[in-house]
């Protein structure tokens, strides 16, 4: 039997003028990993409503086709009816958890299906063993990480478990170490208990690994269904937004396969003789170039003196940090959950108060918060921006849209031009976490408009999660953990050297010669074609 | 709202039990009359949170309490036109008459007052040291929904509570912060999202076809008995000790030896359970 099956599937949303699927026709495979590709609006999220029953049931809107999730038919079984095979989980972790504690949280579908009391314990138990959260059972929901609130969310979409599991990206709001331990268990769910999985991701290149097929779709209708190497040959050619940066970089080696992960890219450079069969050892790490602790005492733009962060009967969020910024200088911040980042935005930009240290800013500060939504206060684009600002920000054709009606890369370019619009100009621009549930295409857009800000003597600081997009505009990066700077250097040391905050192509290359990007490695890599390692 | 499980007995009893164990120091605090035995469970209350690990939390509540406490004994002794003890002549009030402050209106608002700290820190007690996920579960036996809204309820207030403080801060980022109408308007369209999300994560659990759960059987720990037996002994002593008491027209009551006695058993049947510290730890 299929975990999914469609056929003709059209489906519009409630007065939308166009349909977000159009003519699906898939099918699924028990024990099958999919990932579903494509930019913003292509129709993935509806997909993944579609398997959950939440499309059109729960949404309303236009059905056409016809659709049946694990035998069970979507015209005659609602989201409810569905919630016994398929599990579901959101971007938001916080509106995925509805009890206060953990163990109320993972016994809730199970209650709700029936279970006699002694089942609903023993699943409880097995779930919270399954994804290692036993320890947290007794925890509240309120006093949880981000995280650890991920995964309890997949445990309660675990509970009883289904048959089909649906993730409409679910690391887009966790650190690298955290998304990854979340891909790692969706795997071994996949894996040891055959768990369907179908998962929706813009950052292609953490999960292609663990796929069996990827379906790219592109305003509604599939433009590939292919496995993962299969899928990175086409995104070469037609999509080069969806391509990985691992693959950019094989491809423009002129080698092949393309590599669905780092582990495959290696041996690929291996074979073709471009990686040595063993690595040098990693060299010591250097001391921060002159030029950089130099800056600290430079004229700047922003200057954080020995800034502390403690709340009453707390921790110490920010710890003694001291930073200057420079104007027009690009700064990127970096740190696992918690590590403090978004707390020292906030200082920057007067939101909160120091209790030790000072902050000191040479002109406006603007900040743009995690959430774009936020800022908006009107009915109408038009009435959040003067004409000009609107025209300067490219959003002249959303004049008359809702806000809250445009995609996430649009709402951020509003709400970035809200922030840096007025008198005076800001002298600081800080961005927290810009680019969650954006698509590589508008990352791009995002970290030109960056540089765009800094050429015109704006110092930048932005904290993000995302290495990749980090290595496209950075000229600094910062890492922070525990409210302390644990490192302040170049770019190319910072996210070439690391495990978890290292861009792909840095961990394809092992560190070579601080190469971040696919096209700075096709630079330096072409002309050589010389082992990598034996430069070192 | 602010339940965090901590090693203490309280945390360790059944929710149901904790809860009646706080409900018996309500009812206590409102039948009895005597001020010395309510100031007695008023420090117990505090003593009762101490021992739940939730000293700090309850101490605050009865802090935050005092402003009100002080507003009932400065109404009462304006208003109250019995006693025969004037302490203070204020003159004419206009259309309230002649004002006179008596020494036991003062005192009845002192006891009143001594009741709504007790209730209050009572309520703190519960707030922090009972599970509201199963008490709530165990209502849902009752009524299905009800018991899941608060449930959703419980979770969303400091959810809700949240977001508003981060638009809050968003709109201050603004060049042109919006006047308070439109932060409020934001905040509105943001709980309605919330409110969406929250409903397609319920249909996705299978909330659509629940059903009403199956009673759990649990067997009745140390700390669910001492729990159960000190409530019943707290409302009995309530409800029959000897310690009359009146402050109209003039105060007469008993602080001899029967109400420090009465006092004393209060105080125990409070505090007893607290003293067996095994197996509170989940």
């Amino acid at each position: 039997m299929n975990a999914l099956a469609l056929e003709g599937v059209t489906y519009s949303y409630p007065g939308a003028e166009t349909p977000a699927l159009r003519g699906l026709t898939v099918e699924i495979s028990q024990g099958e990993f999919v990932v579903l590709a494509g930019g913003s609006a292509a129709g993935k999220s509806t997909l993944l409503g579609v398997a959950c029953g939440l499309v059109p049931h729960f949404h309303g809107g236009r059905f056409d086709g016809r659709a049946e999730i694990c035998g069970m038919s979507l015209r005659e079984h609602g989201p409810a009816a569905l919630a016994g095979e398929v599990g579901t989980l959101f971007q938001d972790p916080e509106t995925q958890v509805v009890m206060g504690t953990v163990r109320a949280e993972l016994a809730f579908p199970l209650e709700n299906r029936g279970h006699a009391a002694v089942a609903v314990a023993r699943g409880v138990e097995e779930v919270a063993l399954a994804l290692g959260i036993e320890a947290l059972l007794e925890h509240s929901t309120a006093e949880l990480s981000g995280g650890e609130l991920q995964r309890v969310a997949l445990g309660a979409a675990l509970a009883g478990r289904p048959r089909l599991l649906v993730l409409d990206e679910p690391t887009s709001q966790l650190d690298p170490v955290a998304g990854d331990e979340l891909l790692g268990l969706l795997r071994r769910l996949n894996e040891e208990w055959g768990t369907t999985i179908v998962l929706a991701e813009h950052r292609l290149e953490r999960c292609l690994g663990a796929a069996d097929r990827v379906i790219a779709l592109h305003r509604g209708e599939i433009v590939c269904d292919a496995a993962p190497s299969g899928f990175l040959d086409w995104a070469h050619g037609a999509a080069p937004a969806l391509e990985t940066p691992g693959a950019t970089l094989i491809a423009g080696l002129g080698l092949h396969p393309a590599p669905a992960g780092v582990k495959q890219a290696r041996t690929t450079l291996r074979a073709a003789g471009l990686l040595p069969e063993r690595e040098a050892p990693a060299a010591a790490p250097e001391r921060p170039p002159r030029r950089l602790r130099r800056r600290q005492g430079a004229a700047a733009s922003l200057r954080l003196r020995h800034v502390w962060h403690e709340i009453r009967g707390g921790p110490a969020i920010l710890a003694g940090v001291s930073l200057s910024v420079a104007a027009g200088e690009r700064v990127v911040l970096l740190g696992r959950n918690g590590a403090g980042k978004s707390t020292l935005l906030r200082h920057v930009a007067g939101l909160a108060e120091p209790t030790r240290g000072r902050v000191e800013r040479d002109g406006r500060v603007a900040l743009l918060l995690q959430n774009p939504g936020d800022y908006f206060i009107h009915d109408r684009v038009a009435d959040e921006l003067d004409a000009a600002s609107l025209r300067a920000a490219g959003l002249e054709s959303l004049a008359a849209r809702h806000p809250r009606d445009c995609s996430g890369g649009e709402r951020q370019r509003l709400a970035l031009a809200i922030v840096t619009g007025g008198e005076p100009a800001p002298a600081v621009l800080c961005l927290d976490e810009p680019t969650r549930g954006m698509d590589r295409e508008a990352k791009a857009a995002l970290a030109e408009q960056i540089i765009g800000f800094s050429q015109r003597g704006v110092a930048v600081l932005v904290a993000t999660h995302d290495p990749e997009f980090a290595a496209g505009f950075a000229t600094r990066a910062v890492l922070l953990a525990d409210g302390r700077v644990l490192a302040d250097s170049s770019p190319a040391d910072l996210l070439a050297g690391g495990w978890y905050f290292a861009t792909e192509t840095a961990r394809i290359l092992g560190g070579y010669r601080g190469i971040l990007t696919a096209p700075q490695a096709l630079a330096q890599l072409r002309p050589a074609a010389a082992p990598i390692g034996s430069t070192r | 709202m602010s339940y965090l499980r901590r090693a203490s007995p309280l945390h360790a009893a059944r929710a149901g039990v904790g809860a009646a164990y706080c409900a018996a120091i309500v009812l206590a605090a409102l039948v009895i009359g005597n001020p010395l035995l309510l100031g007695v469970l008023a420090l117990a209350v505090l003593a009762a949170g101490a021992g739940a690990g939730a000293g700090a939390r309850v101490a605050r509540s009865l802090c935050l309490s005092a402003p009100m406490a002080l507003l009932i004994v400065i109404v009462n002794g304006l208003v109250s036109r019995e006693g025969l003890t004037v302490i203070a002549r204020l003159g004419d009030g206009g259309p309230f008459g002649q004002i006179d402050i008596t020494l036991e209106a003062l005192a009845y608002g002192a006891k009143e007052a001594l009741v709504l700290v007790v209730i209050i820190g009572a309520c703190a007690l519960a707030s922090a040291a009972v599970d509201p996920d199963e008490l709530l579960r165990s209502l849902r036996r009752v009524s299905l929904r009800s018991a899941l809204t608060a449930t959703i309820a419980t979770r969303m207030v400091p959810l809700l509570a949240l977001d508003a403080r981060r638009i809050g801060d968003a709109q201050r980022c603004r060049p042109d912060p919006a006047g308070r109408l439109a932060v409020m308007r934001a905040i509105t369209a943001n709980a309605l999202d919330r409110s969406l999300d929250i409903a397609a994560t319920l249909e996705v659990r299978g909330y659509g076809c629940a059903r009403r759960p199956a009673r759990a059987y649990r067997a009745w720990s140390r700390h669910d008995l001492a729990f159960s037996v000190c409530a019943v002994a707290i409302a009995v002593t309530a409800l029959t000790l000897p310690a009359p008491f009146s402050f109209y027209p003039s105060i007469h009551g008993s602080f001899g030896a029967s109400t420090w006695i009465s006092a004393a058993v209060l105080a125990v049947a409070v505090l007893a359970p607290f003293a067996q510290r095994r197996g509170v730890a989940r």
